[in-house]
């Protein structure tokens, strides 16, 4: 014991001197929830739109103003003929077009019909059919007013309720996805390297050949990751509840236990890592490749994993930031307790007993 | 010129010889852009509803018919009761939960007016919104059809109507995949020209053989252009890579020229080989030079607008992705690929990109000592 507390301290030194890694190390989980929490919204607002009005009545212009007031458009150009439609879109100035066609009120007093049309840049098509759904909105909204309360039969009205997060922000779905790319980041791929560089320099060919127990020599290598981890998700918690105001709704105990366990199979994914890879750069690659991006692209809190198709949403099973996310969203945003995460618990243990298993395992033979 | 032709040969081997870096060079690009558009996948579909008719009246079968007859929407569950669908809903079986109340077929008779509750999980937002407002579409459409068979007794009031239609430009089939693939080859070419280039020299930094070519008579600017010229012409190998599979796979051609694009990216690749060298200035292990490139490739990236648009993002991520080349080239492939736009319309962002280009290598320059 008193030896194997010598060499965490070891450790602690190696993370220590390092001050450059060490603030990244602490840093980046914060800065990636600030990001996320602040910057990346799938909100829309202040879009640039254009008008292009041939009829220049009453009510185009009541329209126009109308739109101008909405907080999800901003005017920025008044395009007087269609061929300058076209260059508009074309140097990005502007997301959608209104053209409204010639002689709106005329029409519409004389034939009782008229049409509007909206050009969405579809470059980006989620942003596109918003825009077009809200201006919509705004021209309905525009002709219920004018139409006045005119005796309508047979309404149905719909009364909908936002659960969980009434707001709609982004946060409530990237903080769980920022916690398991951290943990991943700093669990497995700074294991592995360290343990990795300690072999490139040939220091491990050292600590081998001495009589200490090498498996407790692996182990205090895997302690100063676990307590940064643990300050980290502490860092990623405090800094969601009080900067973003995204509420820990379901028991924190459970919420840290959970963490707790999802570190361990990182740090054992970082150690079956270590166990393989020969050089530094080698095992870059393979947590790079193996790990985090998979922890990125199917975990399900960047991409929906359920438009994905089948092969990759087969593969998705496999990847332990997938159930971490589950757990996490359930216990933290969703509120609720251990009987809905106890299966995707039990998978994350399982997956960590069999790397545990196995690198200890691969551990073994290579030191015959 | 002698010694810049010995240098960049120099490079050129270390390059061929080393697999993993070959490895990384021809793999990753095909891997992500073979996967990511897959995973990258935005577009809401397949919302899958709960229902509770508590009513189970003629209209409320009607209107459930209605909404399970669209492609959008996939009926998971039909219950009785409120409670079991909101537990389908806490394990993410069901996206929403429509609601009928009882006696809804016949306030609507008797009072002209009936609502229905949808509760919907909103912790994806996108798809909350989206599926929200297509779900209360359908509704109105459904409105609309019992107004005008209902009433047939009485004349319907003729009220002006004002129609609109929408037209979806440059991309008319909303491909998804058409918006993400542009942007994840500026990823790509971003990996090569900032992080190979500062893993490479740092590593000879780490190595030790940095120390031998300082002592050598070759130049600062011989050195720096040495290893900045075999990452150049990588990124552009990455590049027509990346265009050659996006065309092959899924069928994206350029509506603009291959000329702009090309154009805007030599420059874009010396403003992140800039920032490359700006790290291994900073960074003495690889490992350092690996987070530190990391970190702000993220930063660079996330706030670059390839998955979120920047007009939504606060004041100061404006100002950051202003200055920022990787959202510049995101924006400008998605210009020149799908709307065809030239030179001319891309001016600005050529322009931001060039004088971040001379500040980066500026940095680097005159950060890059040759004693240690």
């Amino acid at each position: 014991m008193h030896q194997f507390l010598f060499f965490v301290r070891k450790e602690f030194y190696h993370l220590w001197r390092d001050r450059q890694t060490l603030l990244i190390l602490i840093g980046m989980p914060l800065m990636q929830i600030l990001i996320f929490g602040f910057a990346l919204t799938n909100e829309v607002k202040n879009s640039r739109i254009a008008i292009l009005d041939n009829s220049k009545d009453e009510m185009t212009q009541a329209i126009t103003q109308q739109l101008e007031a909405s907080r999800y458009f901003e005017i920025v150009e008044l395009i007087p003929s269609g061929e300058q439609l076209e260059a508009s879109f074309r140097s990005g100035k502007i997301k959608l077009a209104v053209v409204f066609p010639p002689k709106v009120q005329e029409d519409l007093a004389h034939t009782n019909t008229s049409a509007i049309q909206l050009i969405g840049d579809a470059t980006d098509p989620n942003t596109s059919n918003t825009l077009i759904n809200y201006a919509s909105a705004v021209i309905q909204d525009y002709q219920n007013g004018r139409r006045g309360e005119l005796d309508i039969p047979l309404v149905i009205q719909t009364e909908m309720r936002m659960l969980y997060n009434p707001q709609l922000k982004g946060s409530y779905n990237f903080v769980p996805g920022v916690m398991a790319m951290v943990l991943m980041l700093v669990c497995a791929m700074m294991t592995s390297i360290s343990i990795v560089k300690e072999k490139e320099l040939g220091t491990m060919e050292v600590i081998l050949v001495s009589p200490i127990i090498p498996l407790r020599v692996i182990l205090a290598k895997l302690v100063p990751y676990f307590l940064l981890s643990i300050v980290n998700i502490g860092s990623i918690l405090l800094l969601s509840v009080f900067v973003l105001d995204v509420p820990i709704q379901g028991s924190l105990v459970l919420l840290i236990l959970e963490c707790m366990l999802f570190t361990t199979t990182s740090l054992m994914l970082g150690l079956l890592i270590s166990s393989i890879a020969t050089s530094q750069q080698v095992a870059m690659l393979v947590s790079l490749m193996g790990l985090f991006l998979p922890t990125v692209l199917l975990s399900g809190f960047m991409f929906p994993i359920e438009n994905m198709p089948l092969p990759l949403r087969v593969i998705s099973n496999i990847v332990p930031a997938k159930w971490f996310y589950i757990i996490v969203k359930n216990v933290m945003i969703k509120g609720l307790g251990m009987e809905h995460v106890w299966k995707p618990t039990l998978i994350l243990a399982g997956m960590t007993l069999f790397f545990m298993a196995v690198s200890i395992k691969k551990f073994k033979t290579r030191l015959e | 010129m002698r010694a810049l032709r010995i240098l960049l040969e120099k490079e050129f081997r270390q390059i061929f010889r080393n697999p993993a870096i070959l490895r990384i060079m021809f793999m990753v690009p095909t891997i992500q852009l073979l996967i990511m558009p897959l995973a990258a996948d935005y577009e809401v579909k397949n919302v899958n509803i709960c229902v509770v008719d508590y009513d189970r009246s003629p209209a409320s079968s009607r209107l459930i018919h209605k909404i399970t007859a669209t492609d959008y929407f996939t009926l998971v569950d039909f219950t009785d009761s409120y409670d079991q669908a909101l537990t389908r809903l806490e394990d993410d079986e069901a996206d929403l939960v429509l609601q009928i109340a009882p006696g809804f077929e016949k306030n609507l008779v008797r009072e002209n007016k009936a609502t229905v509750f949808l509760a919907i999980n909103a912790i994806n937002g996108v798809k909350a919104n989206m599926g929200g407002a297509y779900l209360r579409s359908v509704i109105g459409d459904f409105n609309q059809d019992i107004r005008m068979e209902w009433r047939t007794t009485s004349p319907p009031v003729q009220q002006p109507v004002v129609s609109i239609t929408s037209a979806n430009w440059f991309n008319p089939l909303m491909n998804y995949r058409f918006f993400m693939v542009p942007g994840i080859l500026v990823i790509l070419v971003t990996m090569v020209g900032a992080f190979l280039s500062a893993l490479n020299i740092v590593k000879e930094k780490e190595v030790g053989t940095l120390e031998q070519i300082n002592v050598t008579p070759i130049r600062k600017h011989q050195f720096i252009l040495g290893k900045l010229i075999p990452f150049w012409i990588l990124g552009l190998i990455v590049l027509t890579i990346g265009l050659t599979i996006a065309r092959l796979v899924y069928g994206i051609v350029p509506t603009g020229s291959l000329m702009t694009i090309y154009v805007f990216a030599a420059v874009f690749l010396i403003a992140v080989l800039g920032m490359g060298l700006l790290v291994s200035t900073f960074a003495n292990t690889q490992q350092q030079a690996m987070l530190l490139s990391f970190f702000l490739m993220m930063i660079f990236i996330l706030l670059g607008g390839l998955f979120t648009s920047i007009d939504s993002m606060p004041t100061w991520a404006q100002v950051f992705a202003a200055i920022n080349p990787v959202s510049h080239f995101i924006e400008v492939m998605r210009m020149v690929v799908l709307k065809g736009s030239n030179l001319y319309d891309i001016r600005h962002h050529f322009f931001s990109v060039l004088a971040f280009g001379a500040v980066s290598n500026g940095l680097a320059v005159w950060n890059y000592r040759k004693r240690s």
